[in-house]
């Protein structure tokens, strides 16, 4: 009889918990796409909370110390990574994908400190939301850490 | 030459572990002391071989050999040599080697104990370090060896373990070197603290399955590893602090937490670490729990490992991630079979493990404990949950969905309120038994100056519900635990005669576990408050300024002077400095220099704060950008971060908390009458 209470009180909490769970992811899951992607959902996307990943083109950054707006575009990024392998890794695959001109392209505004890590060829992952327009205004930007994945070998001399 | 020694030394330290395994079992099975005595002598000889590998490696890395991997990878010329010393663990192979390293050490220490009442255990205790170690060492010697060396061949430069037919070898000039934003004294002891927490933690696990298989399932092996669980728990609350504080001062966003799954995979194994430190005492005290204090200890050491390999190997951070390299599956692999073999020994071992007694009041301090354990296990899953989200979306809906601090945040907020709450009656409750009415009537009076500070606070300070809420929690575990505190050192005044400082000091010093405990729940609230001041009222602004102009914000006046940029060659980085006034209400409070500081190696920015700190609040600013000629101003970005140095404060006096629970007691050990279990009411004050 006792234990009745005890299996109660576990349940109910039980079900505390995962209506947290749930009524948390709800509201703030974010779609995580590459560029390819986030296109090819077209204006569905619109408003909602995304995260994008993509190559940073160091040509296009402009930052405007004034009104602290940083605005930059990147290039898509296959988000397999099997494709990634057959790249030649994550490394390459960034550089070619900023060579590369007929990858699609995301032009980025974010309002904000300069971050450190951000230059030609990084990896940009944003959050934020695309507009009417397909800007992406991000209001989170991650940039992966460059000595995670560059070449582990050094370039040959000459 | 060197590096091919290394990675001889590195190949005998794997086989040594393998040995020592089999012996172990070997003699265990064929009830061969000697066999035993063998494999602990292997196991010994583990970590001087292992140390000497290791002494190989940092040879090379402060010694600018170039021409192995991992030390191109790590250091530059550029670097002082402590922070080339310290690259062995600033990536994945040497970190994996200084991981075993600490193994074989606390593993040596384990054996080098009195094991006349527990010599059962002892092979087992082998078995499960060595084959931890002979995985991790393995993982080295298979697929990330530090002293690979790059040769050149037809197809380019490459590492190798072994050289290659028609190549040579290949020196660059100089190294990749650490990433500037790593080169911090924080983010150097960091990792150390971290691994030394994860590490420890297979102490405890490797007695736990050692009583599963021998059948001594009482609480010998929970009292036997009782300090080890407790010096875990504090490296690796050092170790998140410490990377929080870095995160603070030296990312420039003005937090110290940001949900990232690297940060999470090093804070689950503390969550889980937590509970299990709580609910052993229920197993000491009542006999109960033991099925689930094995399944903690299980699933704690799983995510160690899980921890230890997210954190190096960059695995959840790219779109669709999982395995990235060979390792991931190897690791899944490991961590699948050890769970699949320890839950295992728990079914067998099922009737063993029954308790001792029934829990029978919702109020007592077992059912209390169970409740504490049940909401860290909440927080646990919230994280899991949130970790795996997106392999899950991707699996079963095709969709690739992810979640952030939001999440985290929405979910644990209620979760981390109730264990606040808790914290504030559990000290009041009695093993056994307790009623509502026994608990009112130690809670009103705490309860009623919780309720009163509340209200200052709603008059004074801020109307914010969830402030409201979270300082009347904290408030309330503050006079709960220094009522208790107090209530001891007076009855041991009184009945002593002692002055009442000198009743304090005796009274922790006759029970540290319960003393330090409180200690340690009273630095929680300091950090509480730390964190309800930052996360619900940080104030931040940005502006353009030019010489002479100010920026307001929260009563401080910023005035900015000028900017200076030079450059300092012998340690490749070009400084640029910029001088800014602090005023509050008219008073000079001082200066500020906030810098961007530029590593030409790497071509890596790094920005430094200029950060005054008081306890009632930070004043942090960022140099965001500059114009060359000084007179044109500068951007600035400035936080106001209110009572976020309680966050550290608190963790300092959280670690002193723990060593003052870990120190050995001055009286011998007292062995438990089995009978006292079933005693009836204990008083409140046990």
């Amino acid at each position: 009889m006792k234990i009745n209470k005890f299996v109660i009180g576990g349940m109910l909490i039980l079900g505390a918990v995962v209506f947290l769970i749930w009524s948390a992811t709800a509201s703030t899951s974010e779609y995580f796409l590459t560029i390819d992607e986030l296109n090819a959902k077209g204006s569905s996307i619109v408003d909602k909370n995304l995260r994008i990943s993509g190559a940073v083109i160091g040509d296009t950054i402009q930052y405007d110390a004034e009104t602290l707006t940083l605005t930059f575009e990147v290039a898509h990024v296959s988000g397999d990574n099997a494709q990634l392998e057959t790249e030649g890794g994550l490394a390459e695959a960034l550089h070619q994908a900023v060579l590369d001109p007929s990858r699609s392209r995301l032009k980025v505004v974010y309002v904000g400190p300069m971050p450190d890590l951000l230059r030609h060829e990084a990896q940009a992952i944003v959050t934020g939301h695309v507009d009417a327009e397909g800007i992406f205004h991000a209001d989170e930007l991650l940039l992966k850490c460059p000595t995670k994945y560059e070449e582990a070998v050094p370039e040959q001399a000459g | 030459m060197i590096a091919d020694f290394g990675f001889g030394v590195l190949v005998v330290s794997f086989l040594v572990t393998l040995y020592s395994v089999f012996a172990a079992i070997y003699g265990e099975v064929k009830k061969s002391a000697a066999m035993v005595e063998s494999a602990r002598r292997a196991m010994l000889l583990t970590w001087p071989l292992l140390t000497l590998t290791a002494g190989t490696l940092i040879y090379l890395l402060v010694n600018n050999h170039y021409e192995v991997q991992f030390v191109y990878e790590v250091t530059s010329r550029s670097m002082p040599t402590y922070l080339k010393v310290t690259a062995w663990w600033g990536g994945q192979a040497g970190s994996l080697l200084f991981w075993s390293w600490l193994m074989s050490a606390f593993a040596s220490l384990v054996t080098l104990r009195n094991w006349d009442r527990d010599r059962e255990f002892l092979p087992w205790v082998i078995v499960v370090a060595c084959v931890t170690m002979a995985f991790f060492i393995g993982m080295n010697v298979f697929f990330e060896n530090p002293f690979a060396q790059l040769y050149q061949t037809f197809d380019g430069i490459n590492p190798f373990t072994f050289q290659p037919a028609d190549s040579i070898l290949f020196t660059p000039q100089d190294g990749r070197g650490l990433n500037p934003l790593l080169r911090h004294p924080g983010m150097v002891i960091h990792p150390p603290m971290l691994y030394l927490g994860f590490v420890s933690f297979v102490i405890p696990y490797a007695f736990a399955m050692a009583a599963l298989i021998t059948g001594r399932t009482d609480d010998r092996w929970i009292r036997i590893t009782r300090r080890w669980t407790l010096w875990a728990w504090l490296f690796l609350t050092f170790g998140l602090v410490l990377g929080g504080r870095w995160a603070y001062d030296v990312l420039g966003w003005g937090g110290y937490w940001g949900w990232d799954p690297v940060e999470i995979a090093a804070f689950m194994p503390w969550l889980t670490g937590t509970a299990f430190l709580h609910s052993v005492m229920i197993q000491e005290k009542r006999g109960m729990m033991k099925h689930w204090n094995m399944l903690l200890i299980i699933l704690t050491y799983d995510l160690v490992i899980f921890g230890t390999f997210l954190t190096r190997s960059g695995v959840l951070s790219s779109v669709h991630a999982f395995a990235q390299s060979a390792i991931g599956p190897l690791f899944f692999g490991f961590i699948g079979i050890t769970l699949i073999t320890s839950v295992a020994l728990i079914i067998y071992r099922w009737a063993a493990l029954k308790s001792e007694t029934e829990m029978t009041s919702m109020l007592s301090r077992e059912a209390l404990f169970l409740l504490n354990n049940l909401l860290f296990m909440s927080i646990l899953v919230v994280c899991f949950w949130g970790v795996i989200y997106p392999l899950i979306s991707e699996l079963f809906t095709g969709e690739k969905v992810t979640v952030g601090p939001p999440f985290y945040e929405r979910a644990t907020g209620p979760l981390w309120a109730a264990l606040l709450f808790l914290m504030g009656i559990a000290p009041l409750s009695a093993w056994g038994h307790s009623t509502v009415k026994t608990l009112g009537r130690a809670l009103w009076k705490p309860a009623v100056g919780a309720i009163a500070i509340t209200i200052a606070i709603y008059i004074y300070f801020t109307n914010n519900i969830y402030a409201l809420i979270g300082f009347f929690l904290v408030a309330l575990v503050l006079l709960v635990t220094i009522y208790e505190y107090w209530r001891g050192a007076y009855a041991r005044q009184r009945s002593q005669g002692e002055n009442i400082f000198v009743a304090f000091w005796n009274l922790t010093g006759r029970n540290r576990r319960r003393y330090g405990g409180y200690i340690i729940h009273l630095s929680i609230m300091l950090m509480a408050i730390g964190i309800l001041g930052i996360e619900l009222f940080q104030k931040e602004t940005q502006g353009t300024v030019t010489a002479g102009d100010s920026i307001d914000i929260a009563g401080y006046t910023v005035t900015y002077r000028e900017v200076a940029s030079w450059d300092d060659t012998p340690k490749g980085v070009n400084y640029t400095r910029a001088v800014v006034d602090v005023y509050q209400n008219g008073i000079y409070l001082g200066e500020l220099h906030p810098r961007k500081d530029f590593y030409f190696d790497s071509q890596q920015n790094m920005t430094i704060p200029g950060n005054r700190s008081t306890m009632k609040d930070d004043l942090y600013v960022l140099l965001v950008d500059w114009q060359p000629i000084s007179a044109d101003g500068a951007t600035l970005k400035i936080y106001v971060n209110p009572l976020v140095n309680w966050l550290w404060m608190g963790s300092l006096l959280f670690m002193i908390g723990i060593v003052i629970a870990a120190w050995p007691d001055k009286d011998p050990e007292h062995v438990t009458v089995r009978a006292d279990r079933q005693l009836k009411q204990t008083s409140a004050a046990d």
